[in-house]
């Protein structure tokens, strides 16, 4: 077991693109934890997914040896940490197994939204942050005025603060002292009951659940029974051990300080959930660490098979994905459109198109997924209260006394000449302003509070398009508040099509409407008949259009005996078949839903 | 089983003066001996289905390219190679494609004597605007004069082709191109309607300039003029038959029938399809490749239910029980007839106990709805 005051426990903290995974590699290099030929760019964002967007999902821990200037040996367990709003509470679990946090600031951006949301979320840890600053190589950058902006913003002293680039690899040397000299050791007593908390799990095949956690008293090691603090259920330690950026090394036991792993033949990760303390069963502590709960989705969707027949593979995929991922939440549903599929609950946006993605690269699925809802509280007039988060459950308007729906504080961080575009776009979304403050001449931070339905439809790409990609986002939950919403149904030649229809605000009912019959109209090809396209709130037809009859698809020459053409035609039309959705007597391709689902409003 | 229906010859012949614009049928203009060097080469293919016991034939089909363009004597040439290997019929149906420009009174005597008794002439539309459009290089009254020469030459089975959809076409200007026809005194009218085929210069010009600069009708129009067509053409007294065929009785094109019957058919020359002894296979479109022997290309066998019925749909008669149940046995019929009553559109399909056709409708939605009939 490792002599604590050589041990430092730390996280990378940043903003989206601010180069925490870059930084990362070269801590990697730098302490030689990786053969040279085993280096992949960005090592610890193990999924394509995350690689190719530049943001890290899942947290991960590594742990590195480094022998200091001042001649000793460290061990560096180096926590990254999930770079997102939706992952916040899995940064926070990170973030309690350190004592330290190393707070990247991009030399030509400065500080964004997610700098100071992370930032106050490892304060409230109460960690030792250590600024670097970072992409010193660019054209761009001004670490002086960065640097500046980081004491007048977050009151950091950053005269000392590394000035890196993880990208060449200039001066990442400074940042390893730094963390030795400026984050403390950890403390606890080995000989306490054991407390140690989880902050990420995984599944593996051959181990079954792999537990990380940080010991914060006692000790454990193989052979011990230990138990779960939240549900009470004990498993027999397998194997305890410590994580090298491309295995694990097995070890005797872990104590007090340490960061490491725990296997214990358990069978899914929703049984070693983030945030849960364990104990041992022989001297179990009196009470678990602080902090857990059990993260909620709040974003809804169905996603169903594109064909009928990969229902199973569908279900065996999310489960596989349930493994990993005990915030994903999934449960059978029918509709009349679409068939057999799943409702499942997700964190936020970006963790349901993450979900989606790997579904369909990792799983090779085709899907169609319905549009995003959020939970309404709707009061019915008998005085009873349910909570909908799928359109085809809405209730027959005339028994709705009122709705309330879920509303988010959200901080808008950006340069100053986008304030007018920003809060324009606020006022769409239906946003309520609470106040601007300059952090800097060059900085504001606007406040609103924004409708969630409205955030998870597209904003975060309006926000984006209208600020050239400078301003950023943080938002977390704040309550509910009442708000006329009403359901809009599609119609296609006078049949309700479940799949499409959506919550929306009543205000915003006929210009949505609108597009949504347009898109549909340039989407669903012209077929045998006239289709009449028709969005109406209950039987009130709001907005229509039509597709005209298709008259002409024909090979009018066959010439030669070359029927071979007409061969692959057929065959091409019997496909192009397949991959419609048959609504009553119309066709729908996939297409159409998904043109639906990314009407942009720009 | 062995199939032992006649079979038809066709005779592909890839050469002409000049390649239209919206062509993309295998056709080049001949340079240098290639010509005669083909006509060896198809000659020798011929041999090949050489046997103790001749296959038997009813129709033999000279297409193209411009089989007129190489002249009667070759043409008679190959004819009398293919009457030698195989035991051609008396009354066979034996055709030449022939193009205005390339024919004259003593052309057609001589295909008549060596035993050709069908013409078949491109038009494609008698106004000059269109044919200019598509690059067309002679006149309407040139191809008034093919017909009465081949007339003279005591031809009496002639077809001319029409196209539908041109470039600036109305249907004022299609009527006077059907008078035309009928009046010319022919017995048979293939009125196709153009299709920007990719890779053919037209394809890339109507990519380039769209298609309102070109003046393409648009689809509702062209639909209209083919309606209007097929109606005017039965009030001429030609009967439709097949999508873009229309005959005065007894004058439908046997060997043309053959390919929508899914009956047995050799094909002879580069890009020719053959169907023959259940087997479909084809020739290489290069014709440096064919001239040099290079084997057919296997394409699947042939002749079951789903392309009999395929291609029985474009036949105005449609799909018969009696004879798809002698063909293909119980069963096949009622699927058919299945799905056409889902689809429940007497505008389009014609349904009876015995029998499902497509209407002219029907035919202009053709792909789709055979592939519905047949899902």
């Amino acid at each position: 077991m490792s002599k604590k005051e050589f041990i430092r426990n730390f996280s990378i903290i940043a903003h989206i693109d601010h180069g925490k995974s870059t930084l990362a590699d070269r801590l990697l290099e730098l302490t030689n934890s990786v053969a040279l030929r085993d280096m992949t760019k960005q090592l610890l964002d193990s999924m394509d997914l995350e690689r190719e967007r530049g943001i890290t999902i899942k947290a991960h821990a590594v742990r590195l040896d480094y022998k200091a200037q001042d001649g000793n040996e460290y061990i560096l367990n180096l926590i990254d940490t999930p770079g997102h709003v939706d992952f916040n509470y899995e940064v926070s679990r990170s973030l309690a197994a350190c004592e330290g946090a190393v707070l990247i600031i991009d030399a030509t951006q400065g500080i964004e939204a997610q700098t100071i949301a992370n930032t106050y979320l490892a304060l409230d840890h109460n960690l030792e942050l250590v600024p670097v600053i970072n992409k010193i190589d660019l054209p761009a950058a001004d670490p002086e005025r960065v640097a500046k902006e980081v004491e007048d913003v977050i009151g950091l002293d950053c005269s000392e603060a590394p000035r890196i680039s993880a990208k060449t690899g200039e001066n990442v040397q400074s940042v390893l002292e730094s963390i030795v000299r400026l984050i403390p050791p950890p403390e606890g007593d080995d000989d306490k009951p054991l407390k140690a908390l989880i902050f990420d799990s995984y599944y593996d095949s051959y181990k079954g659940v792999v537990v990380y956690v940080r010991v914060m008293e006692g000790s454990i090691k193989p052979g011990d029974t230990m138990k779960m603090m939240s549900t009470g259920a004990t498993f027999t330690v397998v194997e305890t051990g410590y994580m090298r950026p491309t295995y694990l090394q097995p070890c005797s036991g872990l104590s007090a300080g340490e960061v490491g792993y725990i296997t214990a033949s358990i069978k899914t990760v929703s049984q070693a959930s983030v945030g849960d303390t364990i104990t041992l069963t022989a001297n179990p502590a009196a009470e678990p660490l602080a902090g857990y709960r059990k993260a909620n989705p709040m974003v809804f969707c169905g996603i169903y098979p594109a064909d009928g027949a990969d229902y199973e593979s569908l279900k065996e995929a999310l489960e596989k994905l349930r493994l990993n991922d005990a915030s994903l939440h999934f449960e059978p549903e029918t509709s009349g459109a679409l068939g057999f599929g799943f409702r499942c609950g997700f964190l936020g946006l970006l963790h349901l198109e993450i979900i989606q993605e790997r579904l369909e690269r990792e799983y090779d699925l085709d899907l169609v997924s319905t549009v995003p809802a959020v939970i309404y509280k709707i009061h019915m007039s008998n005085g009873e209260v349910i909570e909908v988060d799928n359109p085809t459950h809405f209730p027959d308007p005339a028994e709705i006394d009122f709705i309330e729906e879920p509303v988010a504080s959200a901080h808008i961080y950006t340069p100053p000449e986008y304030v007018g575009s920003i809060m324009e776009l606020c006022q769409n979304r239906r946003g309520v302003y609470i106040d601007m403050v300059y952090i800097t001449p060059e900085r504001v931070d606007i406040r609103y509070t924004l409708p969630l339905n409205e955030i998870i439809y597209d904003f975060f790409d309006a926000l984006k398009s209208r600020t050239k990609g400078y301003a950023s986002l943080d938002y977390e939950l704040s309550g509910y508040q009442r708000s006329k919403v009403v359901k809009l149904d599609v119609l296609l030649n006078g049949d309700v099509i479940d799949a499409l229809s959506f919550i929306v605000h009543e205000e915003k009912a006929y210009q949505r409407a609108r597009k949504i019959a347009e898109k549909l109209k340039d989407n669903i090809p012209r077929q045998m008949f006239e289709i009449p396209i028709q969005i109406a709130i209950g039987s009130k037809v709001i907005a229509r259009e039509t597709v005209k009859a298709m008259r002409k698809d024909v090979l009018a020459k066959c010439y030669g005996g070359d029927i071979t053409r007409k061969k692959k035609l057929l065959e091409k039309q019997k496909e192009g078949k397949k991959r419609m959705r048959q609504f009553g007597s119309v066709e729908v391709p996939q297409e159409a839903f998904m043109a639906v689902l990314k009407l942009d409003e720009q | 089983m062995r199939n032992t229906k006649k079979k038809g010859i066709y005779i592909h012949i890839p050469f002409c003066k000049s390649k239209c614009i919206y062509c993309d049928f295998c056709s080049v203009v001949p340079v240098g001996d290639i010509t005669d060097r083909y006509v060896t080469a198809l000659k020798n293919e011929a041999l090949r289905y050489k046997r103790t016991e001749k296959i038997k034939a009813d129709t033999v089909y000279f297409g193209g390219g411009t089989p007129s363009f190489i002249g009667a004597e070759r043409l008679a040439d190959i004819l009398s190679t293919v009457k030698d290997v195989f035991s051609i019929d008396s009354d066979a149906e034996i055709t030449a494609e022939c193009n205005p420009s390339s024919c004259n009174e003593e052309f057609f005597i001589k295909l008549k004597e060596s035993g050709f008794n069908r013409i078949s002439l491109g038009l494609q539309s008698t106004s000059e605007t269109e044919r200019k459009a598509i690059g067309r290089l002679t006149s309407a009254s040139q191809a008034k004069k093919a017909v009465a020469q081949a007339l003279t030459a005591s031809f009496n089975n002639i077809s001319l082709d029409l196209m539908l959809g041109l470039p600036n076409q109305t249907k004022d200007s299609l009527k006077e191109s059907i008078d035309f026809c009928a009046e010319a005194g022919v017995t048979h009218i293939s009125a196709y309607i153009l299709k920007a085929e990719e890779g053919t210069p037209f394809f890339d010009r109507l990519r380039k300039e769209g298609a309102d600069s070109l003046n393409l009708p648009d689809e509702d129009s062209v639909c209209d003029l083919y309606l209007f067509a097929a109606d005017y053409l039965e009030t001429k007294g030609f009967k439709q038959y097949e999508i873009s065929n229309f005959a005065k009785d007894g004058f439908a094109s046997r060997h043309n029938l053959k390919y929508w019957n899914a009956d047995e058919y050799i094909g002879l020359g580069a890009s020719a399809h053959s169907f023959f002894e259940g087997k479909r296979f084809y020739n290489t479109r290069n014709i440096d490749d064919y001239l040099t022997g290079s084997e057919p290309l296997y394409d699947g066998n042939g002749g079951d239910f789903e392309e009999y019925a395929m291609l029985r749909l474009r036949l105005t008669d449609g799909i018969k029980k009696d004879e798809t149940e002698q063909r293909f046995g119980k069963g096949n019929f009622e699927r058919i007839l299945k799905n056409a009553e889902r689809l429940n559109s007497p505008d389009l399909i014609i349904i009876s106990d015995t029998c499902i056709s497509l209407t002219k409708q029907g035919f202009l939605l053709s792909n789709t709805l055979i592939a519905e009939l047949l899902s």
